[in-house]
Protein backbone atom coordinates (compact mmCIF):
# COMPACT_ATOMS: atom_id res chain seq x y z
CA UNK A 1 0.00 0.00 0.00
CA UNK A 2 1.86 3.00 -1.34
CA UNK A 3 0.16 6.28 -0.61
CA UNK A 4 2.71 8.61 -2.14
CA UNK A 5 3.22 7.99 -5.86
CA UNK A 6 1.06 6.98 -8.78
CA UNK A 7 2.45 3.80 -10.30
CA UNK A 8 1.24 1.22 -12.82
CA UNK A 9 -0.05 -0.80 -9.86
CA UNK A 10 -2.22 2.12 -8.85
CA UNK A 11 -3.59 2.37 -12.37
CA UNK A 12 -4.72 -1.27 -12.26
CA UNK A 13 -6.29 -0.73 -8.85
CA UNK A 14 -8.03 2.36 -10.17
CA UNK A 15 -9.58 0.43 -13.08
CA UNK A 16 -10.73 -2.25 -10.64
CA UNK A 17 -12.24 0.36 -8.31
CA UNK A 18 -14.05 2.11 -11.16
CA UNK A 19 -15.53 -1.20 -12.36
CA UNK A 20 -16.73 -1.89 -8.83
CA UNK A 21 -18.29 1.57 -8.69
CA UNK A 22 -20.12 0.92 -11.96
CA UNK A 23 -21.57 -2.27 -10.48
CA UNK A 24 -22.64 -0.21 -7.46
CA UNK A 25 -24.29 2.35 -9.71
CA UNK A 26 -26.01 -0.04 -12.10
CA UNK A 27 -29.26 -0.31 -10.08
CA UNK A 28 -29.61 3.47 -10.25
CA UNK A 29 -29.02 3.41 -14.00
CA UNK A 30 -31.62 0.69 -14.56
CA UNK A 31 -34.25 2.51 -12.51
CA UNK A 32 -33.53 5.88 -14.10
CA UNK A 33 -33.44 4.71 -17.71
CA UNK A 34 -36.54 2.55 -17.41
CA UNK A 35 -38.51 5.29 -15.70
CA UNK A 36 -38.78 7.12 -19.03
CA UNK A 37 -39.68 4.08 -21.15
CA UNK A 38 -43.07 2.78 -22.14
CA UNK A 39 -44.17 -0.38 -20.32
CA UNK A 40 -43.80 -2.39 -23.52
CA UNK A 41 -40.21 -1.29 -23.95
CA UNK A 42 -39.37 -2.15 -20.32
CA UNK A 43 -40.77 -5.64 -20.73
CA UNK A 44 -38.93 -6.18 -24.01
CA UNK A 45 -35.51 -4.96 -22.92
CA UNK A 46 -34.81 -3.47 -19.51
CA UNK A 47 -31.12 -2.87 -20.24
CA UNK A 48 -31.37 -0.73 -23.38
CA UNK A 49 -31.17 3.04 -23.54
CA UNK A 50 -34.70 4.43 -23.96
CA UNK A 51 -35.70 4.96 -27.63
CA UNK A 52 -38.23 7.66 -26.87
CA UNK A 53 -38.32 9.55 -23.60
CA UNK A 54 -41.78 9.18 -22.05
CA UNK A 55 -41.75 12.08 -19.67
CA UNK A 56 -45.49 11.69 -19.24
CA UNK A 57 -44.75 8.80 -16.81
CA UNK A 58 -43.63 11.49 -14.42
CA UNK A 59 -46.57 13.83 -14.90
CA UNK A 60 -48.98 10.95 -14.32
CA UNK A 61 -47.29 9.95 -11.06
CA UNK A 62 -46.94 13.59 -10.00
CA UNK A 63 -50.73 13.82 -9.86
CA UNK A 64 -51.42 10.27 -8.66
CA UNK A 65 -49.36 10.55 -5.46
CA UNK A 66 -49.96 14.31 -5.12
CA UNK A 67 -46.22 14.84 -5.12
CA UNK A 68 -46.19 18.52 -4.02
CA UNK A 69 -48.29 17.69 -0.95
CA UNK A 70 -46.28 14.58 0.02
CA UNK A 71 -43.00 16.41 -0.53
CA UNK A 72 -44.17 19.36 1.57
CA UNK A 73 -45.30 17.00 4.36
CA UNK A 74 -41.95 15.20 4.46
CA UNK A 75 -40.11 18.50 4.34
CA UNK A 76 -42.03 20.19 7.14
CA UNK A 77 -41.96 17.13 9.41
CA UNK A 78 -38.20 16.71 8.88
CA UNK A 79 -37.30 20.39 9.31
CA UNK A 80 -39.45 20.94 12.41
CA UNK A 81 -38.17 17.76 14.07
CA UNK A 82 -34.54 18.50 13.32
CA UNK A 83 -34.72 22.08 14.58
CA UNK A 84 -36.18 21.03 17.93
CA UNK A 85 -33.89 18.01 18.27
CA UNK A 86 -30.85 20.27 17.82
CA UNK A 87 -32.17 22.85 20.27
CA UNK A 88 -33.41 20.55 23.05
CA UNK A 89 -30.63 17.97 22.92
CA UNK A 90 -27.84 20.56 22.91
CA UNK A 91 -29.43 22.28 25.92
CA UNK A 92 -29.83 19.00 27.77
CA UNK A 93 -26.28 17.91 27.01
CA UNK A 94 -24.95 21.27 28.17
CA UNK A 95 -26.77 20.98 31.47
CA UNK A 96 -25.58 17.40 31.96
CA UNK A 97 -21.93 18.29 31.29
CA UNK A 98 -21.79 21.54 33.26
CA UNK A 99 -23.89 20.43 36.24
CA UNK A 100 -22.96 16.81 36.75
CA UNK A 101 -25.31 16.10 39.66
CA UNK A 102 -26.26 12.53 40.47
CA UNK A 103 -29.66 13.04 38.85
CA UNK A 104 -28.17 14.43 35.66
CA UNK A 105 -25.69 11.56 35.35
CA UNK A 106 -28.58 9.15 35.78
CA UNK A 107 -30.53 10.91 33.00
CA UNK A 108 -27.51 10.61 30.73
CA UNK A 109 -27.14 6.91 31.51
CA UNK A 110 -30.85 6.41 30.80
CA UNK A 111 -30.60 8.17 27.43
CA UNK A 112 -27.54 6.22 26.37
CA UNK A 113 -28.92 2.84 27.33
CA UNK A 114 -32.19 3.58 25.50
CA UNK A 115 -30.19 3.53 22.27
CA UNK A 116 -30.23 -0.29 22.29
CA UNK A 117 -34.05 -0.51 22.32
CA UNK A 118 -35.25 -1.44 18.83
CA UNK A 119 -38.16 0.60 17.49
CA UNK A 120 -40.27 -2.54 17.07
CA UNK A 121 -40.15 -3.11 20.83
CA UNK A 122 -41.90 0.19 21.45
CA UNK A 123 -44.12 0.72 18.47
CA UNK A 124 -47.30 -1.02 19.60
CA UNK A 125 -47.38 0.64 23.01
CA UNK A 126 -46.51 3.92 21.30
CA UNK A 127 -49.70 3.63 19.28
CA UNK A 128 -51.55 3.49 22.61
CA UNK A 129 -49.64 6.38 24.16
CA UNK A 130 -50.06 8.62 21.14
CA UNK A 131 -53.80 8.04 20.97
CA UNK A 132 -54.27 8.76 24.67
CA UNK A 133 -52.34 12.00 24.32
CA UNK A 134 -54.20 12.82 21.09
CA UNK A 135 -50.99 13.02 19.13
CA UNK A 136 -52.16 10.73 16.34
CA UNK A 137 -52.85 12.20 12.92
CA UNK A 138 -51.36 15.54 13.92
CA UNK A 139 -48.25 17.30 12.71
CA UNK A 140 -47.14 18.13 16.25
CA UNK A 141 -47.76 14.51 17.20
CA UNK A 142 -45.34 13.01 14.72
CA UNK A 143 -42.81 15.74 15.45
CA UNK A 144 -43.09 14.92 19.16
CA UNK A 145 -42.32 11.26 18.35
CA UNK A 146 -39.24 12.16 16.35
CA UNK A 147 -38.09 14.36 19.23
CA UNK A 148 -38.37 11.45 21.63
CA UNK A 149 -36.54 8.99 19.40
CA UNK A 150 -33.97 11.51 18.19
CA UNK A 151 -32.95 12.65 21.65
CA UNK A 152 -30.63 9.82 22.86
CA UNK A 153 -28.06 9.83 20.04
CA UNK A 154 -28.14 13.62 19.69
CA UNK A 155 -27.61 14.26 23.41
CA UNK A 156 -24.80 11.72 23.33
CA UNK A 157 -23.07 13.48 20.42
CA UNK A 158 -23.43 16.93 22.01
CA UNK A 159 -22.26 15.56 25.36
CA UNK A 160 -19.00 14.33 23.88
CA UNK A 161 -18.40 17.62 22.09
CA UNK A 162 -19.30 20.00 24.93
CA UNK A 163 -16.77 18.29 27.20
CA UNK A 164 -14.05 19.64 24.89
CA UNK A 165 -15.36 23.23 24.92
CA UNK A 166 -13.11 25.31 27.22
CA UNK A 167 -14.93 26.44 30.37
CA UNK A 168 -12.88 29.67 30.64
CA UNK A 169 -14.92 31.30 27.88
CA UNK A 170 -18.11 30.79 29.85
CA UNK A 171 -16.54 32.08 33.06
CA UNK A 172 -15.39 35.21 31.27
CA UNK A 173 -18.89 35.82 29.93
CA UNK A 174 -20.37 35.27 33.39
CA UNK A 175 -17.93 37.73 34.95
CA UNK A 176 -19.03 40.22 32.33
CA UNK A 177 -22.56 39.85 33.70
CA UNK A 178 -24.21 37.44 31.31
CA UNK A 179 -26.88 35.11 32.73
CA UNK A 180 -26.70 31.32 32.15
CA UNK A 181 -29.11 31.47 29.20
CA UNK A 182 -27.07 34.19 27.52
CA UNK A 183 -23.90 32.18 28.10
CA UNK A 184 -25.40 29.16 26.40
CA UNK A 185 -27.07 30.79 23.44
CA UNK A 186 -24.48 33.48 22.69
CA UNK A 187 -21.22 31.74 23.61
CA UNK A 188 -21.61 27.96 23.72
CA UNK A 189 -24.20 27.26 21.01
CA UNK A 190 -22.24 28.95 18.18
CA UNK A 191 -19.15 26.95 19.22
CA UNK A 192 -21.07 23.71 18.72
CA UNK A 193 -21.47 24.27 14.96
CA UNK A 194 -19.43 21.25 13.77
CA UNK A 195 -21.41 18.80 15.89
CA UNK A 196 -24.68 20.61 15.07
CA UNK A 197 -24.02 19.86 11.39
CA UNK A 198 -23.49 16.19 12.26
CA UNK A 199 -26.67 16.03 14.33
CA UNK A 200 -28.67 17.72 11.56
CA UNK A 201 -27.38 15.34 8.89
CA UNK A 202 -27.84 12.10 10.83
CA UNK A 203 -31.37 13.05 11.89
CA UNK A 204 -32.39 14.36 8.46
CA UNK A 205 -31.40 11.15 6.68
CA UNK A 206 -33.24 9.03 9.20
CA UNK A 207 -36.43 11.10 9.51
CA UNK A 208 -36.79 11.79 5.80
CA UNK A 209 -36.55 8.06 4.97
CA UNK A 210 -38.61 6.74 7.87
CA UNK A 211 -41.60 4.63 6.98
CA UNK A 212 -43.00 2.80 10.00
CA UNK A 213 -43.44 5.69 12.42
CA UNK A 214 -45.50 7.84 10.00
CA UNK A 215 -47.64 4.79 9.18
CA UNK A 216 -48.36 4.18 12.86
CA UNK A 217 -48.70 7.75 14.10
CA UNK A 218 -50.14 9.62 11.12
CA UNK A 219 -52.32 6.68 10.20
CA UNK A 220 -55.37 7.64 8.21
CA UNK A 221 -54.74 11.38 7.95
CA UNK A 222 -54.11 11.78 4.20
CA UNK A 223 -53.15 15.46 4.52
CA UNK A 224 -49.95 14.43 6.32
CA UNK A 225 -48.81 11.46 4.18
CA UNK A 226 -45.03 11.53 3.79
CA UNK A 227 -43.15 10.74 0.59
CA UNK A 228 -42.06 7.17 1.50
CA UNK A 229 -45.59 6.30 2.62
CA UNK A 230 -47.16 7.80 -0.53
CA UNK A 231 -44.76 5.92 -2.79
CA UNK A 232 -45.34 2.65 -0.93
CA UNK A 233 -49.10 2.97 -1.36
CA UNK A 234 -48.66 3.85 -5.00
CA UNK A 235 -46.24 0.99 -5.57
CA UNK A 236 -48.70 -1.45 -4.05
CA UNK A 237 -51.35 -0.44 -6.60
CA UNK A 238 -49.05 -0.43 -9.63
CA UNK A 239 -46.88 -3.51 -9.03
CA UNK A 240 -46.92 -4.64 -12.63
CA UNK A 241 -47.04 -1.17 -14.18
CA UNK A 242 -43.31 -0.65 -13.99
CA UNK A 243 -43.27 2.53 -16.09
CA UNK A 244 -45.29 4.47 -13.53
CA UNK A 245 -43.88 2.67 -10.50
CA UNK A 246 -40.31 3.51 -11.50
CA UNK A 247 -41.10 7.14 -12.22
CA UNK A 248 -42.61 7.34 -8.73
CA UNK A 249 -39.47 5.78 -7.25
CA UNK A 250 -37.19 8.27 -8.98
CA UNK A 251 -39.30 11.16 -7.72
CA UNK A 252 -39.08 9.86 -4.18
CA UNK A 253 -35.33 9.29 -4.34
CA UNK A 254 -34.30 12.48 -6.09
CA UNK A 255 -34.79 15.02 -3.25
CA UNK A 256 -32.66 13.15 -0.70
CA UNK A 257 -30.07 12.25 -3.35
CA UNK A 258 -29.68 15.93 -4.29
CA UNK A 259 -29.41 16.79 -0.59
CA UNK A 260 -26.61 14.25 -0.32
CA UNK A 261 -24.74 15.26 -3.46
CA UNK A 262 -24.78 18.95 -2.56
CA UNK A 263 -23.60 18.36 1.02
CA UNK A 264 -21.69 15.11 0.57
CA UNK A 265 -18.45 16.35 2.12
CA UNK A 266 -20.22 17.28 5.34
CA UNK A 267 -22.33 14.15 5.29
CA UNK A 268 -19.35 11.84 5.08
CA UNK A 269 -17.60 13.80 7.83
CA UNK A 270 -20.77 13.81 9.89
CA UNK A 271 -21.17 10.06 9.57
CA UNK A 272 -17.57 9.55 10.65
CA UNK A 273 -17.96 11.84 13.66
CA UNK A 274 -21.29 10.26 14.58
CA UNK A 275 -20.01 6.71 14.46
CA UNK A 276 -16.72 7.20 16.23
CA UNK A 277 -18.55 8.74 19.16
CA UNK A 278 -21.58 6.45 18.91
CA UNK B 1 -31.38 35.70 50.35
CA UNK B 2 -28.74 35.57 47.70
CA UNK B 3 -28.26 31.87 48.19
CA UNK B 4 -31.99 31.24 47.86
CA UNK B 5 -32.02 33.14 44.60
CA UNK B 6 -29.12 31.10 43.29
CA UNK B 7 -30.81 27.87 44.22
CA UNK B 8 -33.99 29.00 42.50
CA UNK B 9 -32.06 29.92 39.41
CA UNK B 10 -30.33 26.56 39.53
CA UNK B 11 -33.69 24.82 39.49
CA UNK B 12 -34.99 27.14 36.80
CA UNK B 13 -32.01 26.38 34.62
CA UNK B 14 -32.37 22.67 35.22
CA UNK B 15 -36.00 22.79 34.08
CA UNK B 16 -35.39 25.01 31.06
CA UNK B 17 -32.39 23.09 29.78
CA UNK B 18 -33.24 19.51 30.62
CA UNK B 19 -37.05 19.73 30.77
CA UNK B 20 -37.99 19.58 27.07
CA UNK B 21 -35.59 16.73 26.36
CA UNK B 22 -36.82 14.70 29.32
CA UNK B 23 -40.48 15.41 28.54
CA UNK B 24 -40.28 13.97 25.02
CA UNK B 25 -37.91 11.16 25.91
CA UNK B 26 -40.01 9.96 28.84
CA UNK B 27 -43.30 10.19 26.94
CA UNK B 28 -42.21 8.66 23.65
CA UNK B 29 -39.56 6.13 24.69
CA UNK B 30 -39.65 5.31 28.41
CA UNK B 31 -43.43 5.12 28.96
CA UNK B 32 -44.08 2.77 26.01
CA UNK B 33 -41.14 0.64 27.11
CA UNK B 34 -42.60 0.03 30.57
CA UNK B 35 -46.16 -0.28 29.28
CA UNK B 36 -44.79 -3.18 27.23
CA UNK B 37 -44.42 -5.28 30.38
CA UNK B 38 -48.14 -4.85 31.06
CA UNK B 39 -49.49 -5.28 27.53
CA UNK B 40 -47.41 -8.39 26.92
CA UNK B 41 -49.64 -10.20 29.41
CA UNK B 42 -52.97 -9.10 27.92
CA UNK B 43 -55.10 -10.04 24.94
CA UNK B 44 -55.12 -6.44 23.66
CA UNK B 45 -56.29 -6.45 20.05
CA UNK B 46 -55.26 -2.92 19.16
CA UNK B 47 -58.80 -1.76 18.53
CA UNK B 48 -60.69 -1.88 21.83
CA UNK B 49 -57.98 -0.10 23.71
CA UNK B 50 -59.73 -0.29 27.07
CA UNK B 51 -60.99 -3.84 26.87
CA UNK B 52 -57.60 -5.47 27.09
CA UNK B 53 -57.92 -8.36 29.55
CA UNK B 54 -55.05 -9.61 31.71
CA UNK B 55 -54.18 -13.12 30.54
CA UNK B 56 -51.10 -13.80 32.61
CA UNK B 57 -48.55 -15.99 30.89
CA UNK B 58 -50.83 -17.04 28.02
CA UNK B 59 -48.90 -15.04 25.40
CA UNK B 60 -45.58 -16.39 26.62
CA UNK B 61 -46.85 -19.96 26.60
CA UNK B 62 -48.11 -19.47 23.09
CA UNK B 63 -44.80 -18.09 21.87
CA UNK B 64 -42.69 -20.81 23.44
CA UNK B 65 -44.94 -23.80 22.80
CA UNK B 66 -47.12 -22.96 19.89
CA UNK B 67 -45.55 -20.48 17.51
CA UNK B 68 -43.24 -22.11 14.98
CA UNK B 69 -43.31 -19.07 12.72
CA UNK B 70 -41.77 -16.89 15.39
CA UNK B 71 -38.86 -19.29 15.87
CA UNK B 72 -38.47 -19.76 12.14
CA UNK B 73 -38.19 -16.01 11.71
CA UNK B 74 -35.67 -15.87 14.57
CA UNK B 75 -33.60 -18.52 12.82
CA UNK B 76 -33.90 -16.68 9.51
CA UNK B 77 -32.87 -13.41 11.17
CA UNK B 78 -29.84 -15.01 12.84
CA UNK B 79 -28.67 -16.58 9.58
CA UNK B 80 -29.25 -13.32 7.74
CA UNK B 81 -27.35 -11.35 10.38
CA UNK B 82 -24.30 -13.61 10.37
CA UNK B 83 -24.00 -13.76 6.58
CA UNK B 84 -24.63 -10.10 5.89
CA UNK B 85 -22.45 -8.80 8.73
CA UNK B 86 -19.48 -10.79 7.47
CA UNK B 87 -20.10 -9.89 3.83
CA UNK B 88 -20.77 -6.19 4.44
CA UNK B 89 -17.68 -5.72 6.59
CA UNK B 90 -15.42 -7.67 4.26
CA UNK B 91 -16.54 -5.57 1.31
CA UNK B 92 -16.29 -2.37 3.36
CA UNK B 93 -12.69 -3.20 4.36
CA UNK B 94 -11.79 -3.99 0.77
CA UNK B 95 -13.25 -0.68 -0.41
CA UNK B 96 -11.52 1.22 2.40
CA UNK B 97 -8.10 -0.26 1.54
CA UNK B 98 -8.74 0.43 -2.15
CA UNK B 99 -9.55 4.06 -1.46
CA UNK B 100 -6.51 4.46 0.81
CA UNK B 101 -4.20 3.98 -2.16
CA UNK B 102 -3.33 6.85 -4.49
CA UNK B 103 -6.22 6.98 -6.94
CA UNK B 104 -7.21 9.92 -9.10
CA UNK B 105 -10.92 9.24 -8.76
CA UNK B 106 -10.83 8.68 -5.01
CA UNK B 107 -13.35 11.35 -4.01
CA UNK B 108 -15.90 10.46 -6.68
CA UNK B 109 -15.62 6.77 -5.82
CA UNK B 110 -16.15 7.43 -2.12
CA UNK B 111 -19.32 9.35 -2.97
CA UNK B 112 -20.59 6.57 -5.23
CA UNK B 113 -20.00 3.78 -2.72
CA UNK B 114 -21.74 5.77 -0.01
CA UNK B 115 -24.73 6.71 -2.17
CA UNK B 116 -27.10 3.76 -1.47
CA UNK B 117 -27.06 4.80 2.19
CA UNK B 118 -28.94 8.02 1.79
CA UNK B 119 -31.99 6.22 0.42
CA UNK B 120 -34.44 4.63 2.79
CA UNK B 121 -34.73 0.84 3.07
CA UNK B 122 -38.29 0.86 1.79
CA UNK B 123 -37.30 2.54 -1.48
CA UNK B 124 -34.19 0.39 -1.85
CA UNK B 125 -36.43 -2.66 -1.62
CA UNK B 126 -38.56 -1.41 -4.50
CA UNK B 127 -35.52 -0.53 -6.60
CA UNK B 128 -34.22 -4.05 -6.18
CA UNK B 129 -37.59 -5.64 -6.74
CA UNK B 130 -37.31 -4.21 -10.23
CA UNK B 131 -33.65 -5.20 -10.62
CA UNK B 132 -34.28 -8.79 -9.53
CA UNK B 133 -37.42 -9.37 -11.55
CA UNK B 134 -36.71 -7.36 -14.72
CA UNK B 135 -33.10 -6.16 -14.72
CA UNK B 136 -31.47 -9.49 -13.86
CA UNK B 137 -33.72 -11.36 -16.28
CA UNK B 138 -32.69 -9.09 -19.14
CA UNK B 139 -28.99 -9.32 -18.30
CA UNK B 140 -29.42 -13.08 -18.09
CA UNK B 141 -30.93 -13.20 -21.57
CA UNK B 142 -28.14 -11.09 -23.04
CA UNK B 143 -25.18 -12.77 -21.35
CA UNK B 144 -26.55 -16.24 -20.74
CA UNK B 145 -25.03 -16.30 -17.24
CA UNK B 146 -27.22 -18.54 -15.09
CA UNK B 147 -26.69 -16.38 -11.97
CA UNK B 148 -28.93 -13.72 -13.50
CA UNK B 149 -31.55 -16.20 -14.63
CA UNK B 150 -32.43 -17.51 -11.18
CA UNK B 151 -35.97 -16.87 -9.91
CA UNK B 152 -34.57 -14.27 -7.54
CA UNK B 153 -37.59 -13.48 -5.39
CA UNK B 154 -39.39 -16.73 -6.11
CA UNK B 155 -37.69 -19.28 -3.83
CA UNK B 156 -36.75 -19.19 -0.13
CA UNK B 157 -33.00 -19.52 -0.71
CA UNK B 158 -32.71 -16.98 -3.53
CA UNK B 159 -34.95 -14.62 -1.55
CA UNK B 160 -32.52 -14.93 1.36
CA UNK B 161 -29.53 -14.11 -0.84
CA UNK B 162 -31.47 -11.32 -2.53
CA UNK B 163 -31.94 -9.63 0.84
CA UNK B 164 -28.27 -10.18 1.66
CA UNK B 165 -27.17 -8.60 -1.63
CA UNK B 166 -29.28 -5.49 -1.09
CA UNK B 167 -28.26 -5.14 2.56
CA UNK B 168 -24.57 -5.44 1.70
CA UNK B 169 -24.92 -3.02 -1.22
CA UNK B 170 -26.52 -0.51 1.12
CA UNK B 171 -24.33 -0.93 4.18
CA UNK B 172 -20.81 -1.43 2.81
CA UNK B 173 -20.36 2.23 1.85
CA UNK B 174 -21.26 3.49 5.31
CA UNK B 175 -18.84 1.11 7.02
CA UNK B 176 -16.20 1.96 4.42
CA UNK B 177 -16.31 5.60 5.55
CA UNK B 178 -15.69 4.56 9.17
CA UNK B 179 -12.86 2.20 8.18
CA UNK B 180 -11.22 4.90 6.04
CA UNK B 181 -11.23 7.27 9.02
CA UNK B 182 -9.60 4.57 11.16
CA UNK B 183 -6.99 3.64 8.56
CA UNK B 184 -6.10 7.30 8.05
CA UNK B 185 -5.38 7.55 11.77
CA UNK B 186 -2.66 4.88 11.76
CA UNK B 187 0.81 6.45 12.11
CA UNK B 188 2.78 6.02 8.88
CA UNK B 189 6.05 5.15 10.63
CA UNK B 190 4.44 2.07 12.18
CA UNK B 191 3.70 0.68 8.73
CA UNK B 192 7.20 1.63 7.57
CA UNK B 193 8.75 -0.15 10.51
CA UNK B 194 6.76 -3.31 9.89
CA UNK B 195 7.77 -3.19 6.22
CA UNK B 196 11.43 -2.84 7.06
CA UNK B 197 11.10 -5.78 9.42
CA UNK B 198 9.98 -7.74 6.39
CA UNK B 199 6.22 -8.01 6.90
CA UNK B 200 4.36 -8.81 3.70
CA UNK B 201 0.80 -7.80 2.82
CA UNK B 202 -1.13 -10.60 4.58
CA UNK B 203 0.98 -10.34 7.72
CA UNK B 204 0.81 -6.55 7.63
CA UNK B 205 -2.96 -6.80 7.44
CA UNK B 206 -3.33 -9.35 10.23
CA UNK B 207 -0.72 -8.11 12.68
CA UNK B 208 -0.66 -4.34 12.11
CA UNK B 209 -3.79 -2.99 10.45
CA UNK B 210 -6.45 -5.13 12.12
CA UNK B 211 -5.30 -4.63 15.73
CA UNK B 212 -4.92 -0.89 15.15
CA UNK B 213 -8.37 -0.38 13.64
CA UNK B 214 -10.06 -2.62 16.21
CA UNK B 215 -12.15 0.26 17.65
CA UNK B 216 -13.58 0.86 14.17
CA UNK B 217 -14.23 -2.85 13.78
CA UNK B 218 -16.13 -2.82 17.07
CA UNK B 219 -18.30 0.06 15.89
CA UNK B 220 -18.92 -1.35 12.43
CA UNK B 221 -19.80 -4.79 13.74
CA UNK B 222 -22.13 -3.23 16.28
CA UNK B 223 -23.89 -1.10 13.66
CA UNK B 224 -24.21 -3.86 11.06
CA UNK B 225 -25.27 -6.48 13.60
CA UNK B 226 -28.01 -4.37 15.11
CA UNK B 227 -29.19 -3.13 11.71
CA UNK B 228 -29.28 -6.61 10.20
CA UNK B 229 -31.03 -8.04 13.23
CA UNK B 230 -33.64 -5.28 13.14
CA UNK B 231 -34.19 -5.43 9.39
CA UNK B 232 -37.75 -4.38 8.58
CA UNK B 233 -38.21 -1.82 5.77
CA UNK B 234 -36.18 -3.80 3.26
CA UNK B 235 -38.02 -6.98 4.17
CA UNK B 236 -41.40 -5.31 3.76
CA UNK B 237 -40.76 -3.83 0.34
CA UNK B 238 -38.51 -6.46 -1.25
CA UNK B 239 -39.96 -9.87 -0.39
CA UNK B 240 -42.86 -9.15 1.98
CA UNK B 241 -41.45 -12.11 3.92
CA UNK B 242 -42.19 -14.43 1.01
CA UNK B 243 -42.44 -16.78 -0.69
CA UNK B 244 -44.78 -17.92 2.09
CA UNK B 245 -43.13 -16.74 5.29
CA UNK B 246 -39.70 -18.12 4.38
CA UNK B 247 -37.89 -14.76 4.44
CA UNK B 248 -39.81 -13.18 7.29
CA UNK B 249 -37.52 -11.26 9.62
CA UNK B 250 -38.21 -11.08 13.34
CA UNK B 251 -39.18 -7.41 13.15
CA UNK B 252 -41.57 -8.15 10.31
CA UNK B 253 -43.09 -11.06 12.26
CA UNK B 254 -43.90 -8.73 15.16
CA UNK B 255 -45.39 -6.17 12.77
CA UNK B 256 -47.51 -8.80 11.03
CA UNK B 257 -48.72 -10.30 14.31
CA UNK B 258 -50.00 -6.97 15.54
CA UNK B 259 -51.12 -5.09 12.48
CA UNK B 260 -52.31 -7.92 10.25
CA UNK B 261 -53.55 -10.49 12.80
CA UNK B 262 -54.61 -7.78 15.27
CA UNK B 263 -52.90 -9.49 18.19
CA UNK B 264 -51.24 -6.51 19.82
CA UNK B 265 -50.79 -8.23 23.18
CA UNK B 266 -48.97 -11.15 21.62
CA UNK B 267 -47.02 -8.75 19.41
CA UNK B 268 -45.89 -6.81 22.49
CA UNK B 269 -44.68 -10.00 24.15
CA UNK B 270 -42.67 -10.85 21.04
CA UNK B 271 -41.33 -7.30 20.93
CA UNK B 272 -40.09 -7.69 24.50
CA UNK B 273 -38.27 -10.90 23.59
CA UNK B 274 -36.91 -9.11 20.54
CA UNK B 275 -35.46 -6.39 22.76
CA UNK B 276 -33.78 -8.98 24.98
CA UNK B 277 -32.30 -10.74 21.94
CA UNK B 278 -30.98 -7.52 20.37
CA UNK B 279 -29.38 -6.44 23.65
CA UNK B 280 -27.80 -9.83 24.31
CA UNK B 281 -26.34 -10.13 20.83
CA UNK B 282 -24.98 -6.60 20.51
CA UNK B 283 -23.64 -6.37 24.06
CA UNK B 284 -21.85 -9.73 23.68
CA UNK B 285 -20.38 -8.68 20.36
CA UNK B 286 -19.13 -5.33 21.70
CA UNK B 287 -17.71 -7.06 24.78
CA UNK B 288 -15.79 -9.58 22.66
CA UNK B 289 -14.34 -7.09 20.16
CA UNK B 290 -13.57 -4.51 22.86
CA UNK B 291 -11.21 -6.98 24.53
CA UNK B 292 -9.22 -7.16 21.31
CA UNK B 293 -8.62 -3.42 21.13
CA UNK B 294 -5.07 -2.17 21.56
CA UNK B 295 -3.63 1.32 21.45
CA UNK B 296 -0.88 2.41 19.09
Amino acid sequence: MDTSRYRPKNFILEIFAILLALVFLSPFYLVLSNSVKSLKEILLDAASIPAIFHWDNYSKVWDAIDFPQAFWNSLSITILSVIFIVLFSSMAAYQIVRRPSRFNSFVFLLLVSAMIIPFQSLMLQLVRVTSILELRGELYGIVACYLGFGMPLSVFLFHGFIKSVPYELEEAARVDGSNPYGVFFRIVFPLLLPIIVTVIILNTLWIWNDYLLPVLVIGGNKDLTTLPVAVTKFFGQYTKKWDLALAGLVMAILPILLFFLSLQRYIVEGVTAGSVKG
Amino acid sequence: MRKALQLKRGWGQQIVFLGPCLLFFLTIVVTPFFLGFYYSSTDWNGLDLDKAVWTGAANWKRIFLNDDKFWESLLFTLRFTVVSVVAANALALLLAFLLMTTLKTKKVLRTIFFMPNVIGGILLGYIWQFIFTKGFATIGEITGISFFQLPWLGTPSTGFWGLVIVFVWQTAGYMMVIYIAALAGIPKDLIEAARIDGARAPQLFRSVYVPLIMPAITICLFLTTSNAFKMFDLNLSLTKGGPGTSTQSLAYNIYAEALINNRYGLGTAKALLFFVAVSLITVTQVWITKRKEVSA
